[in-house]
């Protein structure tokens, strides 16, 4: 998977999560405060990206994590370790 | 008592019912005596022995609320949602001019959010505790209506539901009346909500026998006082009121549809499911209202009844007006808003209290269709002929729910 590929998948995923436009979704956007979501919404959202990558993030990543570019490179990182 | 006691005025009305998303439009289909009962579509029911429902027909959350919004909510907290943005539009409220610490929201449901529970437990099962929704709880507690109302329009005073099954939506008000009364808010938003038209929901509720078995003519199964009614028939939706202090109503010229002149409690001490036969508990109920509201048995033109269609409910319903109201019972035009909108379990007291409002305003009472063939144990003035012109100086309202749960509303006209 490409950067890009991720990233789409990313931002498609929490522009679903917080029912909102995708082009709202950048790299730089922070999801919690730019976004408004909340740790339900986070928590809702950590799951569909662990399916959808078939990473895990732990509940201490998720704090490290503050924006959508954060996200991307989290996923990319985890994917690059189990060598897909 | 009543002298210390601050009067309470409906001065807004909601409701989602299966016969339409509005109080007004729920009204008048109700005056015409329209079913709202037809098969079900919510879910695959091939294999349940119950095909038909009283489903608040397609309802799409999204269209009425914010979709985010609407997605963190269970669809008994959806209904409710809705019906409540109506009744305080309808009430003309601006709460950028209220206390807002003294506005309360008590909202009661029977069983909470069933569609919910029943999502993550496959969830569960299927994907594993790892993806059981975040929102699952916040989903599903009884109490989520009222908590999310208060948040949608930033209510701060006090908060609650009662769950007392099918009493759940009158018991709010009850709550809700004595707020006001006693001062400790000016505004309550209340009433009752549900949405338990789920696979787990019909079956239980199927077994137990409580259902209706008639499929086949859908609009003909809801049959409360007929002689071959056989169950009721499940419905949802949700019925708000906006409860407020009569100075306070007058105060902004507020409309003003009924007074809440009070409420009687009791519970029959006898079975988890089944009425006590005498009638003792909707007797009391009723005659506590009575009481309460410092109203006579000869002031009372209506009663919109509990009337669920069930054998057992219908007769000990009848008897116990007739208990408590004595000769009058025959003068009282007697309906049963569950004739077209099915049991919608804890949202019955809100919707029906939308219905009594709206009677009392107009001078007209909604008919109980299907009452085909008289039972010579239920003999009283059920509004068979068609909706009603007549004087409704007061009204009941009884709720008689599962657990032996018993509040009956009085409501009457405004006096300025």
């Amino acid at each position: 998977m490409t950067t890009q590929e991720i990233q789409d998948k990313v931002v498609e995923i929490i522009a679903k999560q917080l029912e909102i436009e995708k082009e709202k979704v950048k790299p730089e956007t922070k999801i919690a405060e730019d976004l408004g979501a909340d740790s339900l919404d986070r928590a809702e959202m950590v799951m569909d990206l662990e399916d959808e990558f078939d990473v895990n993030i732990p509940d201490d990543a998720e704090t490290k994590i503050k924006t959508v570019g954060d996200t991307v490179a989290f996923i990319e990182a985890e994917m690059k370790k189990k060598g897909s | 008592m009543s002298g210390q006691r601050r009067r309470v005025v409906v001065t807004g009305v909601g409701a989602v019912t299966p016969l339409a998303v509005g109080a007004r439009a729920s009204w008048e289909a109700l005056l015409s005596g329209r079913s709202g009962i037809a098969p079900i579509t919510l879910y695959d029911h091939s294999q349940h022995d119950v095909h038909i429902a009283g489903e608040v027909k397609n309802f799409d959350a999204g269209q009425h609320l914010d979709r985010r919004e609407a997605k963190r909510m269970d669809r008994f907290t959806q209904l409710a949602m809705v019906a409540a943005n109506e009744a305080i539009a309808d009430a003309r409220l601006d709460f950028a001019k209220e206390d807002t610490a003294r506005v309360g929201v008590v909202v009661g449901t029977g069983i909470g959010g069933i569609t919910e529970i029943e999502e993550q437990k496959e969830r569960l099962m299927t994907k594993g505790p790892g993806r059981v929704s975040p929102f699952l709880i916040p989903k599903l507690m009884a109490n989520a209506a009222a908590g999310q109302i208060s948040i949608r329009h930033k209510l701060r005073g006090p908060n609650f539901c009662i769950v007392t099954a099918c009493a759940s939506g009158a018991n709010s008000l009850e709550a809700a009346l004595r707020l006001v009364q006693y001062g400790l808010c000016d505004l309550v938003i209340s009433g009752g909500t549900e949405a338990a038209v789920t696979p787990l929901g019909m079956a239980g509720f199927a077994n137990m026998g409580a259902l209706s078995k008639r499929g086949g003519d859908p609009a003909k199964a809801s049959r409360p006082f007929d002689k071959d009614r056989d169950g009721f028939v499940m419905g949802e939706g949700a019925g708000i009121v906006v409860l407020e202090e009569f100075e306070h109503a007058a105060r902004r010229d507020a409309r003003m549809y009924a007074e809440l002149a009070g409420c009687g409690l009791s519970g029959d001490g006898f079975h988890i499911t089944a009425p006590a036969e005498d009638g003792d508990g909707g007797i009391r109920s009723m005659l506590g209202a009575l009481a309460d509201a410092g109203l006579r048995a000869e002031d009372v033109d209506y009663i919109n009844s509990h009337g669920t269609s069930t054998p057992f409910n219908d007769k000990v319903e009848t008897l116990a007006i007739k208990k408590a109201l004595g000769e009058r019972a025959y003068r009282i035009a007697v309906n049963s808003t569950k004739s077209m909108t099915g049991h919608t379990l804890g949202a019955a007291g809100g919707i029906e209290a939308v219905v009594v409002a709206l009677s009392i305003a107009s001078d007209r009472v909604h008919p109980t269709i299907n009452r085909e063939t008289p039972d010579p144990d239920c003999d009283l003035d059920y509004v068979v002929e068609g909706a009603r012109a007549m004087t409704v100086r007061a009204a009941l309202s009884n709720s008689l729910g599962f657990g032996g749960h018993n509040a009956t509303l009085a409501f009457k006209k405004v006096k300025r």
